[in-house]
């Protein structure tokens, strides 16, 4: 078997919801063996949270946890017994890295704070992702994909003038959120690993937005350094414009294009629309006059309505322009350079059979992304991990779940 | 102090625009020392401004500038100065902690010198067009020859291989193609009104890319051995909307945007709030929330209606349930809104704006911002670590570079150069130097 980048790595991961599955589900797809301990019973939450296969609500069949739980191992655990809390320890003793997404006063609660587990394991780099951190007046308010995104990024200035602002669709920010603490957490693996020593990380899902790179970073500098607000702005229609090449997103034959340019493109555009006419019109003769936009504009609509996004994106690639279709999950599906890279994943599952997963998020030449196996069912290597890795019995696993306890 | 996990790795950067400064930031963050390989005969265009000496009326003097982009073509004060590359706004965003050398790429003495560094680095990272490299003659092929344990990053749009692999765009364009700006509008408007001015795409495969190096990195500790990644910007967000993808592979069904509502959870969205241009989000999940948002309300008499009595009906009703709920809103600022509801166990916030942000109490009580003094754009508290270490603390420890700046440092200690030779070399500016000698991109 081909070794991965992350192989003899573990972790054990006690999170739930999307950002800690989403940097526990990188560090198992690129080689770490995860153990993910779920609430006996129920599970993680996202196993009732939807699209379901066939849209059957079964906690088995949520595409969501499906996705998000690919490569890991699955127990069930109440923390809430001593019990619970004993096998913990015994499973932190054996890893190299525990990641946890309670709510900060959940963890020292159940007496499984960073100082008691670092006794058990001096070598443990324990991850705590929470929504605001583990400090500060709003360590313990609750959060959600909303919240994250209109106090931590640029919800203020997403949408348009005159509109109320306007959320990113889906939950692309416990994405980023889970992505940042991916790197936090290979960070600290990497130290312990030279150094032998383990520690605690404090991952503010409001901070990975603040000061990630979607923009937010940037408007809030610009504020301090320029006195900048930036706000919500006109429909590219209305705005005004900076040049006389298209900014924004504008209609085409079946659907729309994004387009950005640069004011040296101005012959790309030429080129593209087969206007070889338009680099002597003396109404085009100064790229920076508003005005002269609004003549193009005409110019630029008439051209798009006669093409499909698809022909289109071709000319754009020829052309070097800066635009692409706003596609629909089936049209990426259907995308020939990614078909061409072979980016989608087939996995089988138990209950869903096969069914196209998300790929590599990157191709490594030596050390492959794979997914070995999918999602756990709920409690599914409770035998493996506590008789086989913790040594009990098969009477006491039977115990265990008769307590309650798993 | 304790030695910061990354110190002691040496990555050599080309990075451009948002997602490779993003990414290379990270890395820096944690101690790598990266250095940036820049050069004064070619102006890396939105990396450090649009051009290198913009005319005043290109340097925007609000945010009510260029039709959307606001915030993204800032110079300091407003002023660009003798040296506008090294007062842009952006490019002190995402870089701190790192260093800049200048060589020019595009002569053989100028790629000599480069190969010198990469040898005595570990990892190699770009973040140009996928021809870019090839038009250089500096692929992992070539490069593996100069230093076979170089871990070799490319993160081209697209990928480095396939049809498409030479495209050239940017993250509003990534996030068209991967999905993202398919579910982000308002229901009753068509995309025409979506801003394309939202980068989760680079934030994305930023952070992924940081996350890929070190994986590259713990391997090489093992073995020795480096290796090649081939990182499409593309493929690195797909993931963020796996459920949507999901939902079509498993179901056929291709999501539509919901704008600010919630496949299941209602009251969720947002509302107009006290003040100018106030907004606070509020979101529910379960039945002991509503309860909570009824008692913080004062239990007013439209809650008890059977219309509101279940999820089911929220969701069902939830314009005629909003309305009432922004009746109140509108009463509070937007934090008391919070405040309020918070104290009930709901999950609610203000909408920030950049200013609102910067004096936060949260991020003021945890340290977030950090002061950093510049030679070109003076003393300024900046955006900081995007995560706490006990153990290693990370911090600012050096001001975004400016152009060459570290030219001496570079060329003498990192690569043991007399001044003879470095003397000799500066004088064809095949290196050093620290302002463009291109006046202009077009």
């Amino acid at each position: 078997m081909q070794e991965q980048a992350l192989s003899g790595v573990k972790v054990l991961d006690l999170t739930w919801h999307i950002a800690g599955p989403y940097c526990t589900k990188l560090l198992a797809d690129y080689g770490a063996d995860v153990i993910k301990v779920e609430r006996p019973g129920k599970g993680d939450p996202t196993r009732a949270m939807g699209p379901f296969f066939k849209d059957d609500p079964n906690p088995e069949k949520s595409g969501l946890f499906l996705h998000l739980n690919t490569n890991k191992k699955g127990t069930t655990l109440n923390l809430k017994s001593a019990t619970g809390k004993k096998i913990l320890k015994q499973l932190a003793a054996e890893s190299d890295i525990l990641v946890e997404s309670f709510r900060p006063h959940v963890m020292p609660g159940l007496g499984l704070d960073y100082q008691s587990l670092e006794k058990v394991n001096p070598r443990l780099v324990m991850v705590s992702i929470s929504n605001f951190g583990q400090t500060g007046p709003y360590r313990d308010f609750k959060s959600s994909e909303i919240v994250e995104y209109a106090m931590g990024g640029e919800m203020y200035s997403t949408g348009i003038a005159g509109r109320e602002p306007l959320k990113l669709g889906g939950n692309v920010i416990q994405y980023q959120a889970g992505t940042v603490a991916a790197v936090a957490t290979m960070g600290a693996l990497y130290s312990a690993e030279d150094e032998g020593t383990g520690q605690h990380v404090d991952v503010s899902i409001m901070e990975t937005q603040i000061g990630s790179a979607d923009r937010r970073i940037m408007y809030i500098l610009s504020y301090i350094m320029a006195g900048v607000i930036t706000t919500r702005w006109p429909p590219p229609r209305e705005a005004i414009r900076m040049l006389i090449m298209p900014q924004g997103v504008y209609p085409c034959k079946d659907g729309f294009v994004n387009t950005l340019s640069l004011p040296q493109w101005w012959p790309r555009y030429i080129e593209a629309l087969g206007m070889p006419e338009l680099k002597d019109d003396p109404r085009f003769q100064n790229i920076y006059s508003a005005e002269a936009g609004m003549e193009f504009d005409a110019i630029w609509y008439s051209w798009l309505a006669d093409h499909t996004k698809e022909e289109l994106f071709e000319i754009f690639l020829k052309s070097k322009i800066a635009s692409a279709p706003i596609n629909s999950t089936e049209d990426l599906l259907k995308y020939t350079q990614l078909k061409a890279r072979e980016y989608f994943a087939e996995v089988e599952h138990p209950e869903t059979g096969k069914v196209t997963y998300p790929g590599a998020p990157f191709k490594m030449s030596e050390t492959p992304w794979k997914i070995s196996r999918p999602a756990p069912l709920l409690g599914q290597h409770n035998e493996e991990i506590y008789c086989k890795l913790l040594g009990y019995t098969a009477e006491e696993l039977i115990k265990l779940r008769e307590g309650g306890i798993i | 102090m304790a030695k910061l996990p990354l110190e002691g790795v040496r990555i050599v950067a080309l990075p451009v625009v948002f997602a490779g400064p993003f990414a290379t930031m990270l890395l820096a963050d944690l101690g790598a020392e990266v250095i940036l390989v820049e050069s004064v005969h070619h102006f890396p265009t939105i990396t450090r401004g649009y051009m290198p000496r913009p005319p005043q009326f290109l340097v925007p003097t609000t945010g009510a500038t260029f039709g959307g982009s606001g915030g993204i073509q800032t110079y300091v004060n407003h002023w660009a100065g003798d040296r506008p590359w090294d007062r842009f706004v952006m490019f002190h965003a995402l870089g701190r902690n790192k260093v800049s050398c200048c060589i020019d790429l595009t002569r053989p003495q100028g790629i000599e010198v480069f190969e010198r560094l990469v040898k005595v680095s570990d990892v190699f990272f770009e973040s140009n067009a996928a021809d870019t490299m090839e038009k250089l003659n500096l692929t992992y092929d070539v490069l593996k020859e100069v230093n076979p344990s170089i871990i070799y990053l490319s993160m081209p749009g697209l990928g480095c291989t396939g049809p498409h692999k030479y495209c050239s765009i940017f993250g509003a364009q990534l996030q068209a193609l991967a999905g993202h700006t398919w579910l982000t509008r308002y229901p009753d408007l068509d995309y025409t009104t979506t801003q394309s001015l939202i980068f989760h795409s680079d934030a994305a495969s930023g952070a992924t890319a940081a996350f890929a190096i070190l994986c590259a990195l713990r391997y090489r500790k093992r073995t020795g051995k480096g290796q090649f990644i081939d990182l499409s910007q593309l493929e690195s967000v797909v993931p963020h909307i796996g459920e949507a993808i999901m939902d079509y592979t498993m179901n056929g069904r291709v999501q539509q945007p919901l704008g600010n509502r919630h496949p299941s959870m209602a009251p969720h969205g947002v509302y107009r709030c006290l003040g100018d241009d106030g907004w606070v989000v509020i979101s529910v999940s379960s039945e002991e929330e509503w309860q909570g948002l009824c008692k913080a309300l004062g239990n007013p008499p439209w809650a008890k209606e059977e219309r509101f009595s279940t999820p089911l009906d929220r969701l069902k009703n939830q314009d005629e349930m909003d309305k009432y709920i922004e009746e109140w809103t509108c009463r509070h600022d937007n934090y008391e809104v919070m405040y309020i509801l918070q104290k009930e166990g709901i999950a609610a916030g203000p909408v920030l704006d950049q200013s609102n942000a910067f004096h936060d109490a949260q991020l003021a009580s945890r340290g977030f911002f950090e002061e950093v003094s510049h030679r070109e754009a003076g003393t300024h508290l900046y955006p900081g670590m995007l995560w706490k270490m006990d153990k290693t603390p990370i911090s600012i420890r050096k001001p975004p570079p400016c152009l060459g700046e570290h030219n001496d440092y570079v060329f003498k200690e990192v690569l043991g150069m007399s001044d003879n030779e470095i003397a000799e070399l500066e004088k064809d500016k095949l290196i050093g130097g620290d302002e463009y000698l291109v006046e202009s991109i077009f």
